[in-house]
């Protein structure tokens, strides 16, 4: 079974703090990580792999120094990885993302199961995963909690809904994005980050993966962003003081139109 | 400060330092306030190829030595002195038969302990032979094709967990210090069991048991090395261990001092933080400075013992002598600085010191390694006299 | 420099440096010189004829023939952003024997709604929902469209989005209409929420937005608003489905579901043990509310992971959120401060949770909690 993740280096928002005195982000020495929903979806390819044997394939589209998270992704247990960077994907949004990602899977080649994260943590939008299946027009089921089984080159999955979850059968070859609830990820062993360090990382340019120059980059990004701003701070409200009889009074009526 | 470890040292170091901040920190309080053996931790420690740091690659580890494995006890120590000792205990254990066994001995055993599959324990201590290693009683007779062992060794560490014992009993009483032999004793051996789980005042998590064998039976080929060869195997495994018993102290240590320097700056009081008052930041300069001496003697030792240079038994006991001792002082100046909330079991300080008085008494208590230091520091006068 | 949010910016020679490995272009700092010295320089590209495509349009999503609460509230929005620009509001519902929904759809303030009624559409499937909504969005040309941001919203809207390469902006807390270039102007949170970005679809249409749940208003009902209404219909072929719907399986928490709650009571590591959790259950039923748990209380092992507020449990935003014992750090703050009111009640009076609480109380809860549960219990008793 040939399974490729698709991954994306972000900064890690948990060390991203808020400067009480201007407002604004503090974001020195603010490290770039793999994006954490993406590791729910390395561990599960990984757990294919030792499940049905195979191998995986972990691609990002990105700048040079999103090599490093593809070499965290080796030490996890991944064969293969692809680095396609490209001045000329500055800009993308989501449409150009998944369209550049889907011409690099079609060059890696023949596969059964793409592998995505649910979202990415510093853009949220949830929509490169479906981008890239519509792109290469393969059936996708998102939000997937768990794969039941993978037989006679079709997959039984579960997707993870509001209230409960849908059991969808799908044939391959197909697109999953995965929601945390599907795994924990595993710590990367001392073997792997020995051949993480040594791996070679194919690397992909524009012109290599035959991308079409208006699909990419700003050009081919539908969407634009104009503004960027700190939302206004909360503001801390009122300390109540008091008796415990008093207090419990005194929040029931302040409350009390919530409440009923 | 720089040590200059090479790169799969700081590998080997970063990895250890993840699994004890993200997976051993959360749990410490629990395991110590259950006692219970912390298999899940030893299982992730498993999975990340860290039980194998300082077994050949020959025989499925990483090929690393003493230093490796001191880097891998301070990390989880910092987290958890009770937990590190799964792994380190497992190293003492395992000493024996790295550095006396035989080819096919470590064929058959060290596998599966560099893969973290089975943990070991070294039996020597007996209620009777503490310091005086020398009294022990258990005994090793030789059947046949057999060797039975009758007697009972006290407060072994991972005792009842793990699957791989290597015991040190008299083969021949009348021959004194050279009667001993060393063995190797599977966990399910007819004769071997355990006592009740010790209650201690500290590593509460780690698993401490009475060794008990009765007409155990094992087959010949369990001897290590020779007979008579019980004191040296012996000798040697600690002079290999000693290190690591210090990186745990110096990463108990570590552990209490990061938690002191993160309240004094959080604890306000006379409207400032704690650690703008001098007499706060007086305590916490000298337990950085102890600490970080401790560890420049752990990773010189090491380095040594690595580079194969003969005679390390008095850096050796040094090491661990000061490491001990550093310890006991900077937990109990750890609790000093959270002041009262540093006598309470909901904050981690207590913990620190209750954990790092064993340092100061096991494998060789700080008064023998006086006694070891003095009488090298007195013979080599001697001799360079001459 | 300092506006850049990915440290792509830095002064050499007095120069302003941008090291164009790190830009995005996302356009943060051409804003924000002073010397207008930045500027994105885009081709011009071939100018579409936008003027084509008219309407505000709101996929409904309905589940088991139940018009989602998120519909009413994307009707709600939609109205607002029609009037600006003065076209109508349109809803579309793709389902199976979902004629009796028109009526709701209707007093809800569509002007006009579109039904595609089939029996293959009786559940979710990604590929007969997308290929009916990109046969209808080419046919009729809707400006913008609007869809819930769930879990069928976003994955039915990506795809379309790919399909008829229109730009699509997830998750937005803000829409407005930006009148004189007919702009939807589309806000939504960043990195975890720490910053909020306005987007805009220029060349492209429909332009399209999901919008996260209890964001907007939901529109109010009217019953005599009567809507026009087109049924398609289309040949069998384009309702085959490549996935197979098994089984739908419902999880009935024995308590209110997080993520919809309207009042959640919270608890933290000031419990101090699991069987504390009992006073936060307690208070939590009174009201009618969910129970939530800090990260530190789920690591403990007090409550699990399904209960987790935060940044890496759920995000809530419910009408009132009640922090007992929980500190505030800054992972759990991103899962609930926009939450309507918040009563924080921790012993330690610097506790972070204090900056972002509409009322705050420093005191024990063991205490106070019961005592709340007991004047509540009082009123409550109808």
């Amino acid at each position: 079974m040939h399974i490729i993740v698709c991954i994306k280096q972000v900064p890690n928002t948990t060390d991203v703090k808020i400067d009480p005195v201007t407002n604004t982000l503090i974001r020195e020495g603010v490290e770039s990580v793999i994006n954490p929903f993406d590791a729910y979806a390395i561990e599960e390819a990984v757990r294919l792999k030792e499940r049905f044997a195979g191998k995986v394939t972990v691609v990002t589209m990105g700048p040079p120094q999103a090599e490093k998270a593809l070499r965290e992704a080796i030490s996890l247990g991944c064969e293969e990885a692809v680095l396609v960077s490209d001045r000329k994907f500055a800009g993308s949004d989501t449409w150009a993302t998944s369209y550049t990602l889907s011409c690099a899977i079609k060059k890696i080649g023949a596969f059964d199961v793409i592998l995505c994260g649910k979202q990415a943590s510093d853009g949220d939008t949830a929509q490169v995963g479906p981008g890239i299946s519509t792109h290469l027009d393969i059936p996708q089921v998102t939000y997937i909690k768990k794969i039941e089984d993978i037989k006679d080159n079709k997959a039984r999955v579960e997707r993870m809904m509001e209230e409960g979850y849908d059991v969808v059968e799908t044939p391959l070859p197909c697109l999953f994005t995965v929601v945390k609830e599907i795994n924990t990820p595993r710590l990367p062993s001392l073997k792997g980050m020995m051949r993480a360090k040594s791996a070679k990382i194919i690397q992909w340019s524009a012109a290599d993966i035959n991308a079409e120059p208006k699909n990419i980059g700003l050009d081919g990004s539908p969407t634009r962003v104009v503004k960027i701003f700190t939302p206004p701070a909360r503001r801390g409200g009122e300390m109540l003081k008091g008796d415990t009889s008093d207090l419990a009074k005194e929040v029931v009526e302040l409350l009390k139109d919530i409440v009923i | 400060m720089d040590y200059l470890f090479n790169e799969q040292q700081v590998m080997v170091r970063d990895l250890a330092r993840k699994i004890a901040q993200e997976k051993i920190k959360p749990v410490a309080a629990h395991y110590d306030e259950t006692e219970e053996f912390a298999w899940p931790i030893m299982k992730i420690l498993s999975d990340s190829d860290l039980f194998g740091v300082y077994i050949p690659e020959a025989y499925g580890g990483l090929g690393g030595g003493i230093t490796e494995m001191c880097l891998v006890t301070e990390e989880l120590s910092k987290a958890c002195g009770g937990i590190a000792l799964g792994f380190a205990g497992t190293g003492l254990g395992t000493f024996p038969i790295l550095l006396y066994g035989s080819e096919e001995q470590k064929k058959k055993f060290l596998p599966d302990i560099a893969k973290g599959k089975r943990l070991a324990a070294f039996c020597i201590t007996e209620a009777e032979a503490g310091s005086d290693a020398g009294g022990i009683k258990t005994t090793a007779r030789k059947d046949g094709d057999h060797y039975i062992l009758n007697g009972t060794k006290q407060w072994i560490t991972n005792a009842g967990e793990a699957e791989v014992y290597t015991v040190i009993a008299m083969t021949d009483k009348n021959k004194g210090a050279r009667g001993a032999s060393a063995f190797i004793v599977e966990k399910g051996t007819k004769g071997l069991e355990f006592g009740l789980k010790e209650k201690k005042m500290g590593i509460r998590a780690s698993a401490t048991r009475e060794v008990i064998f009765t007409d155990c039976k094992i087959p010949k080929e369990n001897l290590i090395s020779k007979e008579g060869m019980g004191f040296i195997v012996a000798m040697k495994t600690f002079d290999n261990s000693r290190p690591g018993v210090a990186a745990q102290a110096v990463g108990i240590a570590q552990g209490s001092l990061d938690v002191a320097i993160e309240y004094a700056r959080k604890r306000i009081q006379f409207g400032q933080p704690i650690s703008s008052f001098q007499a706060i930041q007086h305590m916490l300069a000298d337990m950085g400075t102890q600490v970080e001496a401790a560890r420049a003697l752990v990773y010189a030792t090491a380095r040594m013992v690595d580079a194969g240079v003969k005679d390390v038994a008095r850096d050796s006991a040094m090491c661990k002598l000061f490491a001990g001792d550093m310890a006991m002082k900077v937990t109990t100046d750890a609790v000093q600085v959270l002041g009262g909330y540093g006598y309470m079991r909901d904050y981690p300080a207590e913990k620190y010191m209750r954990d790092a008085k064993i340092t100061q008494i096991y494998e060789g208590t700080n008064q023998i390694q006086r006694n070891v230091i003095a009488a090298h520091l007195i013979k080599d006068s001697l001799r360079a006299s001459k | 420099m300092k506006k850049c949010p990915f440290l792509a910016i830095h002064m050499a020679n007095k120069k302003a440096v941008i090291d164009m490995n790190k830009c995005t272009l996302c356009g943060a700092c051409v804003e924000a010189c002073k010397f207008t010295a930045i500027e994105i320089k885009k081709d011009a590209g071939e100018k579409r004829d936008l003027g084509a495509y008219k309407d505000v349009w709101v996929f409904c999503e309905q589940k088991r023939s139940v018009i989602q609460t998120i519909s009413f509230e994307l009707l709600g929005e939609g109205k607002k952003l029609a009037k600006k620009l003065g076209v109508k509001l349109c809803a579309v519902m793709l389902g199976s024997e979902i004629e009796s929904k028109i009526e709701e759809l209707s007093a809800r303030g569509a002007d006009k709604i579109y039904i595609v009624d089939h029996p293959a559409l009786k559940s979710y499937q990604d590929d007969p929902y997308t290929e009916v909504l990109v046969k209808l969005v080419e046919e009729y040309k809707p400006e913008v469209i609007l869809c819930g941001a769930t879990t069928i919203g976003r994955s039915l809207v990506s795809r379309v989005a790919v399909t008829i390469d229109a730009g699509l902006t997830a998750d937005c807390t803000g829409l407005d209409i930006d009148e004189n270039e007919r702009l939807l102007l589309q806000t939504r949170p960043a990195f975890g929420g720490n910053i909020m970005a306005t987007i805009i679809t220029p060349n492209h249409r429909p332009q399209m937005a999901t919008v996260r749940h209890k964001v907007m208003k939901e529109a109010e009902i009217h019953k005599s608003h009567k809507a026009e209404v087109i049924r398609k219909t289309y040949p069998d072929g384009v309702f085959k489905s490549r996935t197979t719907l098994l089984d739908i399986v419902e999880e009935i928490e024995e308590t209110v579901n997080l993520a919809e709650a309207d009042i959640i009571v919270s608890g933290g590591r000031g419990l101090g043990n699991p069987e504390n959790f009992a006073i936060i259950k307690e208070l939590a039923k009174t009201l009618g509310g969910a129970v939530g748990s800090s990260r530190a209380a789920v690591d403990a092992g007090w409550m699990p992971y399904s209960h987790q507020v935060g940044q890496t449990g759920k995000t809530v935003c419910p009408k009132l959120y009640i922090a007992c014992g929980i500190s505030g750090q800054i992972q759990h703050l991103i899962g609930m401060q926009s939450s309507k009111v918040i009563l924080a009640i921790n012993k330690d009076p610097d506790a972070p949770i204090f900056k972002v609480a509409t009322y705050g109380i420093v005191g024990d809860i063991f205490e106070i909690i019961p005592a709340l549960t007991k004047e509540f219990q009082k009123i409550l008793k109808k």
